[in-house]
C-alpha cells in the first residue's frame, strides 16, 4: 500500500470522528441526566430515524467486511450468512419488538422482571446480556484491527494495537457523554455512509459486467477455481458431518439470536409507541435486506475481479476482501481513483465498527447500571446516580474489549458475530418468549432459562475446536477439545428452552395470574407503557 | 422540553412499577390520540367492543392488578389477542420451516441445490433469493395485517385501561 492511501483513509476517518464528536456534544448541550434520556434518547425518534439507527446497529463490519470476504473465498456458503441475518428480522418484528417496547423500560430484563421476582431475574438477564455484548464488542475490535493491519501494510502489528484502543476510547467517549441520543445519531449517520459506499461499489460492480449478473456469476466461478460448485453450498460446510451440523448449528443461532441482542432492544425503547418500534422494523428490514443483496454483488465481484487467492493472499480470513474490491473498481493501486475509492471504503468500515461499537457499549451499560448494580448494591438508587454508574461501566465495557479485542485478533469476524448470536440465541431468547407468551412461567424457570442457555453455550465454546486443539486456536499449544462443532448453538439453545421449562415445572411458586395478566395487556395494548 | 401533555398526570399515576427514576419532566409523547390520527386511514370497521367495566364498579377498593385481569378477561382484549395470535403463529411456524428446510437441505443434498436452472443461476442461488422476497413479503403482510385489524382495537383498549387504573389511583394517593 502507498502512503496515498493511508493518508487520504486517515483524513477520511478523522473528519467521521470530527463529525461524532460534534454530535456528541451537539446533543449533550442541555444533558439533565435523566435515566431517560441516557438510556433511551426520550423516546422522542421517529420510526424512520430508529429505522435508520437499527440498521446501523445491525449492519456490523462483520457483515460490511465479513461476510463478503467469506462469499469471495467460499462463494455461496458465505451468501447463506446473510439468508440467516435477514429471516432473523421476522422474529425480532412478530415476536418482540412490539410488546418488548410495550413492556420494558430500558433493557431485556425489565421485560422478565415485571412478572417475577425482581432480583434473581434482573442478575441473570444483565448477567447474560453483558456477556453477549462484550462477545461481539471483541469481533468489532478484531475487525478493526485487521483493516488497519491492511491499511498499513507490514507495519501493522504496532498500530493494530493502537487501533483498537483508539477505537475503544472514542466509543466510550461517545456513550459516557453522548448517551442514547449521541448514539443513535452517530448509527444514523453510519447507516447513511454504509448503504451510499455499498451501493456505489455495487454499481460499478454490474457497470463492470454490463448489468450481466448472470456473467459474474460465471466469471466468479471460473476465477475460483472451482468451477460450478462455487455457486452451490458445500465448499466450507460440506466437507463432512461436523461442518454439516456446525453450519445448522450456526443457521439456527443467527436466525434465533438477533431477537436476543440487547442493543437491538434497546433501541425499541427510544420511539414513542409500539407502533412506532414496528415501522421502525419494517425500515430496517428494508435496509438490511437491500444490503445485503449488495453484499451478495459485493462478494461474487470480488472473487471475479481480485480473485480468491489474492484475497486469501492479504487476509487469510477474508476479512479484506472488499477493500481489495474498491482499490481494484477505482482502476488499480497505481491510479487515483484506486486510491480514493480504497480510501472511502476504509473509513466507511472504520466508521462502522465506531458506531456498532458505541450502540454495544450503550447497551451493555445500561444492563450493568440498571440490571446489575440496582440489584446487588442499592434497591433505591436515585436517577442520576444509576446514570452515573452506566457512565463507569462503559468505560469498564471498553477496557475489557480492548483487552480480549487484542487477544482474539486472529479470528474470523462472521465468526466470533456467530458465537455473540449463539449466546445470545440460547441465553436471552427462551427467558423473553416465555415472559411474554407463557401463563405458567415463574422465577425459577426464568432464572434457569438464562443460565440453562448461557452457561452451556460458553462451556461449548471452551471445548470447541475454537479454544484448543487446532493451529487456529485461541490456544493452540494445549488440547482440551471435546465438543466437535465451533458453534454451540444447536445444543444450548434447546438447552435454554428446556432449562427454563423445567425450572418453571419444578417450583413451587404458584404463577401471578394477575401479573400475568398485566404483561399481556400491556404487551399487546400499550397501557401503562414507559 | 419539559412540556407536558395531558395525559401524563395519568401515566405517572399509574406506573407504580416503575423505579424512582423518573424524572416529573421528562418528555411524554405517547398520546394515544396522536397515534389514531396518523392510523385513521383504511381502517376496517370492525373494531370490537370496548372494556364494558365502567368506572361505578371499582368503588370497592379494586387494585391495578383486578383491572388488569378484568381487561384480560374482556372480549375486546381476546378479539385482539386472538388476531395477533392467528397472524403470527402460522406466520412463524411457516417462516421457520422455510429457514431451517433451506439451510438443511444446502447443508446435506448440495447435489439438488447445485442443479443448474438458466445460466450460471441455480436452485440454491433461487432459494436464497426467494429467502429474501419471502421476508420482505412477509413483513409487509405483517404491518398491514397490524395496521389495519389491531391497532386501533389496541388503541382503545389502552386508552380504556389507562383510565380505569388512573381514576382509581387518583382516588386512593
Amino acid at each position: 500500500m502507498t502512503g496515498d492511501h493511508q493518508t487520504l483513509a486517515l483524513l477520511l476517518f478523522g473528519a467521521f470522528v470530527a463529525v461524532t464528536l460534534a454530535i456528541t456534544t451537539w446533543v449533550s448541550r442541555h444533558r439533565h441526566g435523566s435515566a431517560e434520556e441516557f438510556y433511551a434518547g426520550g423516546r422522542l425518534f421517529s420510526p424512520m430515524e430508529n429505522g435508520f439507527a437499527i440498521a446501523g446497529d445491525y449492519m456490523s463490519a462483520a457483515s460490511f467486511l465479513g461476510i463478503s470476504g467469506l462469499i469471495a473465498l467460499y462463494g455461496y456458503d458465505g451468501l447463506l450468512y446473510s439468508v440467516g441475518f435477514l429471516v432473523a428480522w421476522l422474529v425480532v418484528l412478530f415476536l418482540v419488538a412490539e410488546l418488548v417496547r410495550n413492556c420494558g423500560r430500558f433493557t431485556l430484563a425489565d421485560v422478565v422482571a415485571a412478572r417475577m421476582s425482581e432480583r434473581p431475574v434482573r442478575i441473570a438477564a444483565g448477567t447474560s446480556s453483558v456477556t453477549v455484548s462484550v462477545l461481539y464488542l471483541v469481533a468489532q475490535m478484531v475487525g478493526a484491527g485487521s483493516l488497519v493491519a491492511l491499511l498499513l501494510g507490514g507495519q501493522g502489528e504496532a498500530a493494530q494495537t493502537w487501533t483498537v484502543i483508539g477505537v475503544g476510547a472514542l466509543m466510550v467517549i461517545y456513550v459516557s457523554l453522548g448517551g442514547m441520543r449521541a448514539t443513535t445519531w452517530i448509527q444514523i449517520v453510519k447507516a447513511v455512509l454504509l448503504l451510499g459506499g455499498t451501493i456505489a461499489l455495487t454499481v460499478l460492480v454490474l457497470v463492470r459486467f454490463h448489468g450481466d449478473f448472470d456473467q459474474l456469476l460465471s466469471t466468479a466461478a471460473e476465477r475460483s477455481g472451482h468451477g460450478e460448485s462455487f455457486l452451490a453450498p458445500g465448499l466450507k460446510y460440506g466437507a463432512d458431518w461436523t461442518a454439516r451440523f456446525d453450519f445448522i448449528s450456526l443457521g439456527l443461532a443467527l436466525v434465533l439470536g438477533t431477537a436476543g441482542l440487547p442493543h437491538i432492544l434497546s433501541r425499541f425503547y427510544t420511539v414513542p409507541t409500539a407502533r412506532a418500534a414496528r415501522r421502525s422494523v419494517v425500515w430496517s428490514i428494508g435496509l438490511i435486506g437491500g444490503f445485503y443483496l449488495m453484499t451478495i454483488v459485493l462478494g461474487f465481484g470480488a472473487a471475479a475481479i481480485v480473485g480468491p487467492d489474492a484475497v486469501r493472499g492479504s487476509n487469510a480470513a477474508g476479512n479484506t476482501a472488499v477493500p481489495l474490491l474498491a482499490l481494484d473498481l477505482g482502476g488499480g493501486s497505481d491510479s487515483t481513483g484506486g486510491t480514493v475509492l480504497f480510501a472511502v471504503v476504509a473509513a466507511v468500515a472504520f466508521a462502522t465498527i465506531l458506531a456498532v461499537v458505541a450502540g454495544i457499549t450503550l447497551a451493555s451499560s445500561a444492563s450493568v447500571a440498571h440490571d446489575l448494580y440496582a440489584s446487588l448494591r442499592r434497591r433505591h438508587a436515585k436517577a442520576r446516580s444509576e446514570v452515573a454508574v452506566a457512565r463507569v461501566a462503559a468505560v469498564a465495557i471498553g477496557v475489557v474489549a480492548i483487552a480480549l479485542g487484542l487477544l482474539a485478533r486472529d479470528l474470523n469476524v462472521a465468526f466470533l458475530v456467530g458465537l455473540a448470536f449463539a449466546v445470545a440465541a440460547s441465553a436471552n431468547l427462551p427467558v423473553l418468549l416465555y415472559s411474554l407468551f407463557w401463563r405458567g412461567f415463574t422465577t425459577r424457570g426464568a432464572v434457569w432459562a438464562v443460565y440453562g442457555g448461557l452457561i452451556p453455550a460458553l462451556t461449548l465454546v471452551l471445548l470447541s475446536p475454537v479454544a484448543s486443539g487446532s493451529p487456529e486456536s485461541l490456544f493452540p499449544g494445549v488440547d482440551f477439545q471435546v465438543f466437535p462443532l465451533q458453534n454451540p448453538g444447536i445444543v444450548s439453545i434447546p438447552l435454554g428452552f428446556v432449562a427454563g421449562w423445567l425450572g418453571t415445572v419444578t417450583s413451587a411458586e404458584i404463577p401471578d395470574e394477575a401479573k400475568h395478566a398485566e404483561t399481556e395487556v400491556r404487551s399487546l395494548t400499550g397501557a401503562g407503557a414507559a | 422540553m419539559h412540556s407536558s401533555n395531558g395525559h401524563s398526570r395519568a401515566r405517572e399515576g399509574g406506573s407504580d412499577r416503575s423505579d424512582p427514576v423518573e424524572p416529573a419532566g421528562s418528555v411524554r409523547y405517547d398520546d394515544p390520540w396522536y397515534d389514531a390520527l396518523a392510523s385513521g386511514w383504511g381502517e376496517s370497521d370492525d373494531t370490537p367492543a370496548a372494556v364494558p367495566q365502567g368506572r361505578a364498579q371499582r368503588a370497592d377498593g379494586a387494585t391495578a392488578a383486578d383491572v388488569y385481569v378484568e381487561v384480560q378477561r374482556s372480549a375486546a382484549f381476546q378479539e385482539v389477542r386472538s388476531r395477533y395470535r392467528r397472524f403470527v403463529v402460522p406466520a412463524v411456524i411457516g417462516f421457520l420451516a422455510w429457514y431451517v428446510g433451506y439451510v438443511v437441505t444446502a447443508t446435506t443434498a448440495p447435489g439438488l441445490m447445485a442443479r443448474p436452472v438458466a445460466g450460471a443461476v441455480n436452485v440454491a442461488m433461487l432459494a436464497g433469493l426467494g429467502q429474501f422476497l419471502t421476508t420482505f413479503l412477509l413483513t409487509w403482510a405483517y404491518a398491514r395485517h397490524a395496521r389495519l385489524r389491531r391497532d386501533r382495537a389496541a388503541l382503545e383498549l389502552r386508552w380504556d385501561t389507562q383510565e380505569l387504573t388512573r381514576g382509581m389511583r387518583g382516588g386512593s394517593s
